[in-house]
Formats: structure tokens, C-alpha cells, sequence
């Protein structure tokens, strides 16, 4: 076996200087009751050659974003990752390391790790950032808990919009530690029913949780939420972003009034993978700091003053404070963190900006050609690269349709939300074209 | 060292009207955001981020690459971490394309192949585990705690009694506690007996109405196997509890034991531990739980089913607990370990287990002369020493920095917490006896120094990119990011 160094004379060596007879002695151990008598239920080994082919033939069995432009968002968009990013994550010395638990061996992934967070808190608009957290699911209900620990109450209040699954996460994390969920409707403009969330507000909310773009696409007006939480026990604002890139043209939430803004950032150079691994973030304001979840890196000097980065605000975590711990986290989102900072070093500030205002301007021009087809869009408010459409034929229909015009259409709404029916959602990145956004308008104009 | 060249923070780099990427040409109408968005666009400054070329990004990213440690550069010994070599191949079968711009959205029908995978190797998962149902989803081994506590929850409770405590181990990794503490148990912390082992007789005393379950490692933090596995397991559940194991160690026990056969009902695997994924300077990994039938209804959603022939998504699972990561799991990660099972295969993965107990084994008897032992049980891919032999107040910390010096990551260091000044050490089974024996020697050679120069080993590291660093004045005013 190529991955055991162990020859038949040194495995007898070795067993010799173990002062162990055979290998079965060295399991001795084990009660024989409890010893496993058959041999394992894995099919044998298969050399490389023939288990690349095999691999090659399952993933040829998936209909990808390769074979044709993309429609689909929802949570994960399709953008174009620099050739460079993958590069450098093949480098041994980063994805071969563990965790930067010894600094003086790691200082390569903790001077990333450092300018990571200084990315993030500068394009959230906030102060801190912690280092990754799993994906944008986990980070939405890590937000609440955190909102939880500062303020105390016992209500969290979810917009809604914010991503179906996100909220799922939401729940599950939620449920035995005596915090209540509850949602806040959209209006008829795709955007936080403000009077609804109004109604609900009460000195026991800890956090307000709302989705920037929401789950439609459309923009939410943070502002405006925030100035709708009370003065006196005013819960904690957290603005869920799941499609980074806005960042890079939406006025940053930190600005607007938001306590937390997390989400996912797998928009910044890592691939759709079927769903993961991604890439959870969060920020917060520097008051916030010590409820932050997850590994936080620090500046500070070595023995001869120069400058150095290691773990810091330990006593968070769950090594440290066992059950007392921020959060149960330990190995969290690394190497994507990395792919991040590579990326957004090579996009560059004004890069990021035209990118944002590409996926904007491929967004707009699509809603327009389907409009010249009929093809409403469901919600007036503003959106960035992804947007909802009212069609008359049915969610799966739609997507057969475009699949046939060789499209990977949009997302049903109706599967998460019942009261839109025909509701169709649908992203357009950099990545498609012109014409497959004619093609797309042709597709769904034909089913209206 | 003074060669090495000191690489600034890549915002100092900053060299305005470069640009490190190609973007598309826009062949629609270019949107004006302030019209589309109105004040909502109103970013006040462009973002921090710098302007440089790709050829300044790639230099940077390598240069820091130099100052880390890695797998690849030789013996990486952290106790409970197994850091055994992550395999080539399984770096390129994740970066197919198939796999890598699969849309997690997209119809059942466009993605057959993923869903073979993800069905493949829950099946060797179960296997391997001796259970019965398995859920790919959580991200980490902590999420994958959390997600078999929280079935340990769900069944109770569909029984009418979901009961208040959870009994941990004092030698468990901090996640334990933290993960029953996050699906809403009181921690209840179990000393070891002499043995390291679980005191059975405290443990039977311990029976009554609210114990919901316990948390064992397997073998534990100290390398130890549990000898009376099988009468805890009875214990529990003739007192209605359950029994989660914590598989961080199973490396130990591929094809020799289960804990499915021991009795055990749920236990979570990582799969960037036994099964070669890249820890990736800290993740990602997987965490997949695989538990017995009786657990299966309360998996999370959605489960991985077989429909005349073809593989879907079954979301209606009225018991299910609900979805713990946004998609299906960190499937990428999926792939890589399923490479690695099919390339072992079942005697391979065997034989993964037995140089690995092997290897502890063979260092344990090396630095036995050199080190005191934490326990003096046997022990099987880990092996823990305490500080009591240290000469001149040289202390863990020293010796694990000194050992920088001699080309090697120190192990685990002040775990598990009922050793005093613990080092854990795992080798794994992909380390040559070479190294092993050059990591001895540099053990004997800083116990040496700590007795005649005591001064150089508490000054320790000198080679590496930086001397020790200052991690309380970094938590007593912290600089998170940096400030131009």
C-alpha cells in the first residue's frame, strides 16, 4: 500500500522493539467479545489508475454548471474562481497543516487568517471578524446565540425571506436551549413587513434576523429596520448576507445600523460543490468581541519584537471553557477562508466593484427581457443578482424547459413557500452570457 | 533566522492601477447602481482590499505557505488529531468539474453520480461503524456531536422523556461538553478511575431517571481502550439511556471493532481525521453520524433514498431534527474520503489501523527511558506522557517549542487535562520507522540540553520564522485587523 511507508522487515522491527509478538497482540486490549470476527464489508482496494476512472465516470453522471450557463442561486452562486486560488490551496504547507494551535509553525496561515479578517470587517462595514465558521446556515444560528448571550432575551425574531434553509439550521440550533423562532412576513414588495416586525418587538427579542439580499434577491432596507428597534433593550440587528458580492456595491450593513452581519462567502473563490464546503463568516462591532464564535487571530510580537499573529480571546472557546464555551466549533471553514483572501487579493477593490455591478447589469438585463416576454417580476423592490418572477406553469416545468433549451433554470418558491405559487427565482452572475439570458427570457416567455 | 524574508500584510502591498484578475467583458447595457439602488448603494469608501497582480498575489500567498508546517514536511504528532497523509489523488477526483460546479439545487436527476458517492460511502461508513443508518451533513466533528446529541434528544423525548443530563469523561475533548451543553443537557463530568478508564462502579451508582445518555471516546484521549465498553453500554440502557461515541479516534479500531457491535446507538466520524482529508489549516472537514435503526427517523433532513433504482432526496421526515448545515454536508470533502476507502479497501483500511497502533506503540517503547507515562495502561494509536520527569523547571511547553527546533511539530500539548503537562502523541500509520526514530532522538537530545543548558530549551523555538510569541498581551489588547 503506497500510503504505508511500513515494509514486512520493518513492521517486524517494529514489532520487536514494542516488545509485542504479533500485530494482533498489540490489540490485546480489546475484550475478544467485542473484537470484530468477520472481515470488514468494504469491497478490496483499487490501484489509481482504475479509481480515477471511476470517479470520472460518477462525476460525468452529474449534469454541472460546465455543461451549461447557469440560472440557479438560492444560496450558492455561480462565479468564475482565478485559476490562481486553486493554485495556491495545492500548496502542502496550507492544506497539509492543522489548526494554528503552535503559532511559531503557522504563521503563514494566521497572517491569512488575519488579513481574512480585516477583509471582512472592512466590507461588512464593522470592526471584528472572527476567522470562519462552517457555512451560511450555521453562521445565521451562531448569530442568534451570540445576540442571546449579550442581550439575554429569549425570542428571536427571522425575517421570513431569509433563506428557508438558513432558518431550518436556525431551528435545530435553537430548539433545546429554551430560545423561541418566529418569523416576520415580507410585504408585497419582497421586503420586511417593517409593521409586522413592529407588532412583534418586545423586551424579551434578543435579535432581529434578516437576509441582505434576502431569499427573492431583493435589497432590504437596514436602515429602515434599524430604526425600527427600540431604544431601551434594543434586540441585536443581524444581517445575514448569502451572496457575498453584494458586499462589494450595498452599502456595508455596519454602517446601516446592524450589531451582527454574517452569512456565507463562498462567493469569493470556491467552487459550488453540490453545497460544501463553504465558507461561514461573521463580524460584529469591536464591544462584541469576546461573544464572537469560533477562532479569532491577533497581532503581537515574538520574542525579538517582530511582529506575529496567533489564537487569541481563547478563554471563548471550548477547549478552554468546556459547556461554558461561546460555541461548540473547533475545526471550522481554514482552507476556504484562504481561497477568500486569495481571491478578493486578486479581484482587488475595483475588481470587486465591477464585478458587482456586472452581476448587476447580467440581473437587470435579464428581468427586462423576460418583461418584454411577460414575465413579470413578483416583488418591485430593488434586487442585486438575483431575482423573482411570477410564472403561470408550474416550478418543475419550468426547470424541464429551460434544461431542454440546455439551461440550468431557476429555483421553485413554492417549495419553501406555499403562498407563491409560480414563484420562480432566478440569478444571473458574470458567467452567463448575453444570449443565454435571451435564450432564458425565450424559455420562460413561451411557458407564460 | 535572518535569511528568512519578512513578508508584509498584503494591504502594505497595496500598489494602486494593478490588477491580479481578468474579468469577463459585460456584453449587456452596464447597470448604474445609484439608480437601480438609490441610497442602498451608498458604499462610503471602496473596500480595504489591494491592488496587485496576480503575480504579487501568488508570491505572497507561497511566501507565507514557507512559515507554515505541514504533513508533507514530515511527522505532525498531535494526539487525537491524526494527522496521517492526505492523498493526491483524492485532491484530484474532488476538483473534477462533475463534482466541483454541481449546483446543490439542481434536480435529482442531473446529479446521480454525486448522490452514488454520497450513497457509496455512507454504506462503508456503516461498515466501518457497525451501524445501521448514516447522515453525511454535519460540517465538522463538533457539528457531528451536536447532531447525535441532538438525535440522543429527539428519541428520548418521542418517549416522553427527554431527561437533563449527559455524562462526559473528564479526559473528553472540550467539544463534548460544549456540543451537550448546545442541544440543552447539563454536563455531568465522570472522573477515570487509576486506569484511565471509566470507573464502572461509580458510573452503576450513578443510574437514575435523568441521565439522558453518555459521551465516551473511543478509545479515550489518553489511547486507552474502554475495556468494559460493553457492560457501560448494557448499564445505560437498562437505565433507558443512550450511548454516543465520539469516533476522533477511531484510526485506532478500523476492522478490529465496531462500536455499532458494542452496543453503542449513535457516534459521529471525522472524516478528515480516519479517513485522509486535509485539515486544511483548520478545516474544512466532515462529521458524518451514523447510529443505529432505532435513531434513524430523527436523522437530519433531507435523508438519501433509493427510488426505483435512482437515488432523491426524501424531505419529508416528520421526525427529523431538521437540517444542520444549509445543503447536504460538505460533499467535496465526501468525495476525497470516499477516495480513500476505495483505494484501501477493507483490508487496507485494516491494515491503516494496525501501523497506526503499531507506530504508537513502537514510540511508546523509545521514549519510554526518556519520559514518564501519563497512564501505564496499554494502549493502542496514541500515547500520552506527563512532565514529571523534566529537569531545571524546564516545562511541555518548552520541550514542545525546542522541538521546533529539530524540524518537528510538537504533539498535543496540556491534553488531556488529568495528565499533568501532557503530551499526546499520535503518529499514525503513514510515518516511516525513520522518523519516528530521528523524533525519538530529538527527545533524548532536548532532555539532554534541558539538563545541562536549560536556558536554550526555555527559549525555544530559534529557527522557526518567529520566536515565541506573546499570546497573553495579544488577548490583553487585542488588534484583530489591521488598521492602515
Amino acid at each position: 500500500m503506497r500510503y504505508f511507508p511500513s515494509s514486512d522487515e520493518d513492521v517486524r522491527a517494529l514489532l520487536a522493539a514494542a516488545g509485542v509478538k504479533g500485530v494482533a497482540d498489540l490489540f490485546a486490549s480489546i475484550p475478544s467479545e467485542a473484537r470484530l470476527k468477520e472481515p470488514l464489508a468494504v469491497p478490496p482496494a483499487v490501484p489509481e489508475p482504475e479509481l480515477r476512472e471511476r470517479f470520472v465516470s460518477r462525476s460525468i453522471r452529474n449534469s454541472s454548471a460546465s455543461c451549461r450557463p447557469c440560472f440557479l442561486g438560492a444560496g450558492a452562486y455561480d462565479h468564475y474562481t482565478p485559476a490562481a486560488v486553486d493554485q495556491l490551496l495545492l500548496r502542502s504547507e496550507f492544506y497539509t497543516a492543522y489548526t494554528p494551535y503552535q503559532p511559531e509553525l503557522a504563521q503563514g496561515t494566521l497572517q491569512a487568517i488575519f488579513e481574512f479578517q480585516t477583509m471582512m470587517a472592512d466590507l461588512t462595514g464593522m470592526d471584528v471578524s472572527n476567522a470562519s465558521l462552517y457555512d451560511g446556515g450555521s453562521a445565521t444560528a451562531e448569530a442568534a446565540l451570540m445576540a442571546h448571550r449579550i442581550h439575554k432575551g429569549r425570542r428571536v425574531l427571522v425575517a421570513r425571506s431569509l433563506h428557508p434553509a438558513y432558518r431550518e439550521v436556525l431551528r435545530t440550533y435553537l430548539r433545546h436551549i429554551g430560545l423561541t423562532v418566529e418569523e416576520i412576513p415580507f410585504g408585497p414588495d419582497g421586503r420586511l413587513d417593517l409593521g409586522a416586525l413592529k407588532g412583534r418587538l418586545d423586551a424579551e427579542v434578543c435579535a432581529v434576523l434578516v437576509g441582505q439580499p434576502n431569499f427573492f434577491g431583493v435589497a432590504e432596507d437596514v436602515r429602515a429596520i434599524a430604526s425600527a428597534l427600540p431604544q431601551e433593550r434594543r434586540p441585536l440587528l443581524g444581517v445575514v448576507v448569502s451572496e457575498a458580492l453584494s458586499l462589494a456595491l450595498l452599502e456595508p450593513p455596519g454602517r446601516q445600523g446592524a450589531d451582527i452581519v454574517c452569512g456565507e462567502a463562498r462567493s469569493f473563490g470556491l467552487p459550488l460543490g453540490y453545497g460544501g464546503p463553504y465558507l461561514g463568516f461573521m463580524t460584529t462591532r469591536q464591544q462584541h468581541m469576546r461573544q464572537l464564535p469560533g477562532r479569532i487571530c491577533g497581532q503581537t510580537v515574538d520574542a525579538d519584537g517582530r511582529r506575529g499573529f496567533v489564537l487569541t480571546l481563547t478563554t471563548r472557546e471550548q477547549h478552554i471553557r468546556r459547556e461554558k464555551a461561546t460555541s461548540n466549533i473547533c475545526t471550522n471553514e481554514g482552507l476556504c477562508m484562504l481561497a477568500a483572501t486569495v481571491y478578493l487579493s486578486l479581484v482587488g477593490r475595483r475588481g470587486l466593484r465591477e464585478l458587482a455591478i456586472q452581476n448587476l447589469s447580467k440581473a437587470e438585463y435579464l428581468k427586462a427581457k423576460l418583461g418584454e416576454k411577460g414575465v413579470r417580476p413578483l416583488f418591485a423592490a430593488p434586487t442585486f443578482n438575483e431575482f423573482a418572477v411570477k410564472l403561470s406553469a408550474q416550478g418543475p416545468k419550468a426547470s424541464e424547459a429551460a434544461y431542454a433549451a440546455d439551461l440550468l433554470g431557476g429555483y421553485d418558491l413554492s417549495r419553501d413557500y406555499p403562498e407563491l405559487a409560480g414563484g420562480h427565482l432566478l440569478c444571473a452572475t458574470e458567467r452567463v452570457s448575453k444570449a443565454a439570458c435571451d435564450r432564458m427570457a425565450d424559455v420562460l416567455g413561451g411557458l407564460s | 533566522m535572518s535569511h528568512v524574508i519578512e513578508e508584509k500584510l498584503i494591504f502594505e502591498k497595496d500598489h494602486p492601477g494593478r490588477t491580479g484578475a481578468s474579468l469577463p467583458a459585460c456584453d449587456v447595457p452596464k447597470a448604474d447602481p445609484a439608480s437601480l439602488l438609490g441610497p442602498l448603494a451608498r458604499r462610503e469608501a471602496p473596500a480595504l482590499l489591494p491592488e496587485l497582480s496576480e503575480v504579487d498575489v501568488v508570491r505572497h500567498f507561497t511566501r507565507l505557505s514557507t512559515y507554515n508546517y505541514a504533513v508533507d514536511m514530515g511527522l505532525y504528532p498531535l494526539g487525537s488529531c491524526t494527522m496521517k497523509y492526505n492523498p493526491k489523488i483524492n485532491e484530484e477526483v474532488a476538483r473534477l468539474e462533475g463534482f466541483a460546479r454541481l449546483h446543490p439545487m439542481q434536480p435529482e436527476s442531473l446529479t446521480q453520480g454525486a448522490l452514488e458517492v454520497m450513497a457509496t460511502l455512507q454504506r462503508h461508513l456503516c461498515a466501518v461503524s457497525g451501524m445501521d443508518a448514516c447522515t453525511l451533513q454535519p460540517s465538522a466533528g463538533a457539528q457531528g456531536e451536536f447532531t447525535g446529541i441532538q438525535l440522543i434528544r429527539a428519541c428520548l423525548e418521542d418517549k416522553g422523556d427527554a431527561r437533563r443530563i449527559m455524562l462526559i469523561p473528564d479526559s473528553a475533548h472540550g467539544t463534548n461538553p460544549a456540543s451537550a451543553h448546545f442541544a440543552g443537557y447539563e454536563v455531568e463530568e465522570i472522573k477515570s478511575g487509576a486506569d484511565g478508564c471509566v470507573d464502572l462502579a461509580a458510573l452503576s451508582a450513578r443510574m437514575r431517571p435523568d441521565v439522558a445518555g453518555i459521551m465516551l471516546t473511543v478509545p479515550n484521549t489518553l489511547g486507552i481502550f474502554e475495556k468494559n465498553i460493553a457492560e457501560i453500554c448494557r448499564l445505560l440502557h437498562a437505565n433507558g439511556s443512550l450511548v454516543y461515541v465520539d469516533g476522533a479516534n477511531l484510526n485506532a479500531l478500523m476492522g478490529i471493532t465496531r462500536p455499532g457491535d458494542w452496543g453503542a446507538d449513535v457516534m459521529h466520524i471525522n472524516l478528515h481525521k480516519t479517513f485522509s482529508t486535509p485539515h486544511g489549516g483548520g478545516g474544512p472537514g466532515a462529521g458524518p453520524v451514523a447510529c443505529k435503526a432505532h435513531l434513524e427517523p430523527f436523522l437530519p433532513k433531507p435523508v438519501l433514498v433509493q427510488r426505483e433504482g435512482r437515488y432523491a432526496w426524501d424531505h419529508d421526515r416528520p421526525k427529523s431534527i431538521g437540517k444542520v448545515q444549509a445543503f447536504y454536508g460538505n460533499f467535496l470533502i465526501l468525495v476525497r474520503a470516499l477516495a480513500y476507502i476505495e483505494t484501501l479497501g477493507g483490508e487496507g483500511l485494516k491494515r491503516a489501523s494496525e501501523l497506526a497502533v503499531l507506530n504508537a506503540n513502537y514510540l511508546r517503547a523509545q521514549l519510554q527511558p526518556l519520559l514518564k507515562l501519563g497512564f501505564d495502561g496499554p494502549t493502542l494509536h496514541e500515547v500520552v506522557f506527563c512532565d514529571k520527569e523534566l529537569p531545571n523547571g524546564v516545562t511541555t511547553l518548552d520541550l514542545a517549542k525546542r522541538l521546533i527546533d529539530y524540524g518537528f511539530h510538537p504533539p498535543t500539548v496540556y491534553f488531556p487535562l488529568i495528565v499533568h503537562g501532557a503530551l499526546m502523541i499520535e503518529p499514525t500509520e503513514t510515518e516511516p520507522m525513520e522518523e519516528l526514530d530521528r523524533f525519538v532522538e530529538a527527545v533524548r537530545a532536548i532532555l539532554e540540553e534541558a539538563r545541562d543548558r536549560p536556558d536554550l530549551v526555555k527559549s525555544a523555538p530559534h529557527t522557526a520564522y518567529r520566536r515565541r510569541l506573546d499570546e497573553v498581551a495579544a488577548a490583553r489588547n487585542p488588534r484583530l485587523t489591521y488598521k492602515p
